[in-house]
């Protein structure tokens, strides 16, 4: 298989990387900061923003949200920018293994 | 437990065993090959897988268990969940559909594609093994507890002849039989369709929980949870973190700083950890490609973010309809909090005590079926990397037949649930929930380095797989060795603890001692651990990614070509089985 070599398996490679990469460095971060507070910062955790609700429970709530929409838009970018490169370079692939 | 609960509770469980062996042997008979032995003949869509993986992942740690701790100690709860949750994201991005593309069966065949064959399959099959076998261990001493607790047998009752400590081996032994059998018979197709109807059961069983507490509390969050706090008697702190977690202790900034240094180390294994889980990779296997692959795991996010909102509707709703005191006096870890509100909620809305009984029943069932369900996954994952890793691969050199290697992974799942049985029954006694978060510990420690560096990392290589899992494997275990589980003595780093008197009979001390940090720990009580932390993960997912870069650049081996070939089929799923 030469196929590392192909211009369009840079392309996904790099398309896979550039949504995959940033986005798990962030959402670590994102979890990180949320488990440091919950830590250290008691007082900002603990005020109240509506009747019993505090901080800390929206800041969790907030952690369920981002969550699900991280995974909703790597379906999205997964289905729309990496499937047809990736069909597309299997299909070069297992044609070329059959001859 | 009334004697019509308790009644009901066994009819309920009879038919949820008979139900589930049905469906074990249907799936059987369609096991034809290892490809069906495996991975259920890689048939399953994303939503079936994706239940399968809720059913494979939510234990009885996280139904009983995080209801229960924001039952008893609020908000803390939930910081476990939200862990348990994020970590999907780890699995989504970098792992699923990578893993599904490039391997057959088990999780070594991803870390040994460019590498020595023989070590690092053996060195994977061990990590595997362990880590089931703590889970498995956590999950049926758990489940012994349980079942006695559910079905309301007090210690000095008897109950069909047997005592409390009788009815918890004969449970750990009939749940121990139930995991080889659906593993033995059903394979992973058997093994999938348990894990879906539990997977169902559960879900029913907390929204229709979840809806009566929001009856009960006309849909308003703000007051239910100040019902919450006030029944707690805690006030408003109950509604904030630090209650179970990262305490503050006034005057005392080293063990205020080995507290909160401990929560981070959770969090650290909690969200790192579920992508190195052998029995959760394996499920990735099941679907016929990388596209369903990802299509399951979003639905497992979803069902699995979904039951976590609900548990907070339990977890308060347990605090504020039961009550903290009269959860903690049938159970001081509080698993039994969803039980008890259930039997509440049933009695005001379904008329009264029959009603109350019949939810618990039903609640109880729920509770039953996820542990087995659970079992079952764990089961199958080490059996399957046993006859697929050490016997094909190492013993065998590859030169065996998939009917050899099939029947060797039944064997296989007998001996493991025969190991499991043993130590559980051994176990019993001992508070071994903390087996959960080193499980996923160790999957942190040990896995996680060695798949993300066998899939990213050109110059990864048979030295550093070694020394990443090895490495990550020891220090987690030795850690935990080392921590206050296993050494209860206090110290400036660790709190005393309030003894009642038979904890201070059992560690030999007066009542009033406060020499004692932790009255259940493995070793003894009264000698202060080593290291004060409870979590290793802090310490071990370091030593486990540091261990494989270090092992990986001090070796001389590279494969780039074998590494192409690796990149471009999990990429694109060329040649995928």
């Amino acid at each position: 298989m030469e196929a590392e070599q192909w211009p369009e398996f840079g392309h996904l490679r790099r398309a896979m990387r550039r949504f995959v990469f940033p986005t798990t460095v962030a959402f670590l971060l994102w979890y990180g900061l949320y488990v440091v507070l919950s830590a250290y910062a008691r007082n900002f955790m603990g005020t109240k923003v509506v009747g019993n609700i505090n901080v800390a429970l929206i800041f969790g709530l907030l952690q369920f949200l981002t969550t699900f929409l991280i995974a909703w838009a790597y379906v999205r970018y997964a289905d729309r920018r990496l499937d047809p490169l990736a069909a597309e370079l299997r299909e070069r692939l297992e044609g070329g293994e059959r001859q | 437990m009334t004697s019509t609960a308790r009644t009901l509770t066994i009819i309920l469980f009879v038919v949820l065993v008979l139900v589930t062996l049905a469906i074990v042997v249907w799936a059987g008979r369609r096991t034809r090959n290892a490809t069906d032995f495996y991975a259920g003949g890689r048939s399953f869509t994303g939503f079936q897988n994706g239940m399968a993986i809720g059913g494979d992942y939510m234990s009885a740690a996280s139904f009983l268990g995080i209801a229960g701790i924001i039952a008893l100690s609020g908000y803390d709860g939930f910081l476990y969940s939200i862990g348990f949750l994020v970590a999907w994201l780890v699995a989504l991005l970098l792992v699923a559909e990578l893993m599904r593309n490039s391997g057959r069966y088990t999780m070594a065949d991803v870390l040994a594609f460019r590498m020595r064959q023989a070590p690092v399959r053996t060195a994977a099959a061990t990590s595997t093994v362990v880590v089931s076998i703590f889970y498995l261990l956590a999950q049926m001493v758990g489940a012994g507890s349980l079942v006695a607790l559910l079905l309301g047998i007090k210690e000095g009752q008897t109950f069909a002849g047997m005592s409390p400590n009788t009815a918890k081996i004969v449970t750990i032994i009939l749940i121990g039989i139930l995991m080889i059998v659906y593993v033995v018979i059903g394979g992973m197709k058997g093994t999938t369709y348990v894990q879906i109807v539990k997977a169902f059961m559960l879900m029913l069983g907390a929204i229709l929980m979840a809806v009566l507490v929001g009856v009960a509390y006309k849909y308003n969050l703000s007051s239910l949870l100040g019902d919450a706090a006030k029944k707690s008697g805690k006030g408003a702190a109950f509604l904030e973190p630090g209650q179970r977690y990262a305490k503050e202790f006034a005057g005392n900034g080293t063990r205020t700083l080995v507290s909160k240094l401990d929560l981070i180390s959770l969090g650290a294994a909690l969200v790192l950890g579920t992508a190195g889980l052998p029995h959760i990779l394996i499920r990735f296997y099941t679907v016929p490609n990388a596209r369903v692959a990802r299509r399951s795991v979003v639905w497992a996010i979803g069902i699995i973010g979904g039951f976590y909102l609900l548990t907070l509707a339990l977890g308060f709703g347990a605090a504020a309809m039961v009550g903290s005191a009269a959860i903690a006096k049938q159970d001081p870890g509080g698993n039994t909090a969803a039980p008890q509100l259930a039997e509440a909620l049933g009695r005001r809305y379904f008329g009264g005590a029959t009603g109350g009984a019949i939810l618990l029943a039903v609640i109880a069932a729920v509770a039953f079926a996820t542990i087995l369900a659970v079992v079952a996954g764990l089961t199958l994952a080490s059996s399957s990397s046993v006859a697929h890793d050490l016997y094909a691969h190492v013993v065998r050199k590859g030169q065996t037949s998939e009917r050899d290697e099939v029947s060797v992974a039944r064997y296989a799942a007998f001996g493991i649930g025969a190991v499991a049985i043993v130590l559980a029954v051994f176990a019993r006694g001992l508070n071994v929930a903390f087996l959960v978060a080193v499980a996923f510990a160790i999957a942190a420690s040990a896995n996680l380095p060695a798949i993300l560096f066998s899939l990213f990392w050109k110059r990864f290589n048979t030295r550093g797989a070694l020394w990443g899992i090895y490495g990550g494997l020891f220090s987690a275990v030795l850690v935990v060795l080392l921590s206050p589980i296993c050494w209860g003595g206090s110290s400036s780093a660790l709190a005393p603890a309030k003894l009642t008197a038979t904890q201070a009979a059992d560690c030999g001390v007066p009542v009033a001692s406060t020499a004692v940090n932790n009255p259940t720990a493995l070793f003894s009580c009264t000698t202060a651990a080593p290291i004060p932390f409870s979590n290793p993960g802090l310490i071990s997912i370091p030593i486990g990614f540091i261990l494989a870069a270090v092992g990986a650049l001090t070796s001389k081996e590279t494969d780039e070509q074998k590494f192409a070939e690796l990149e471009v089929r999990s990429l694109t799923g060329a040649g995928a089985h």
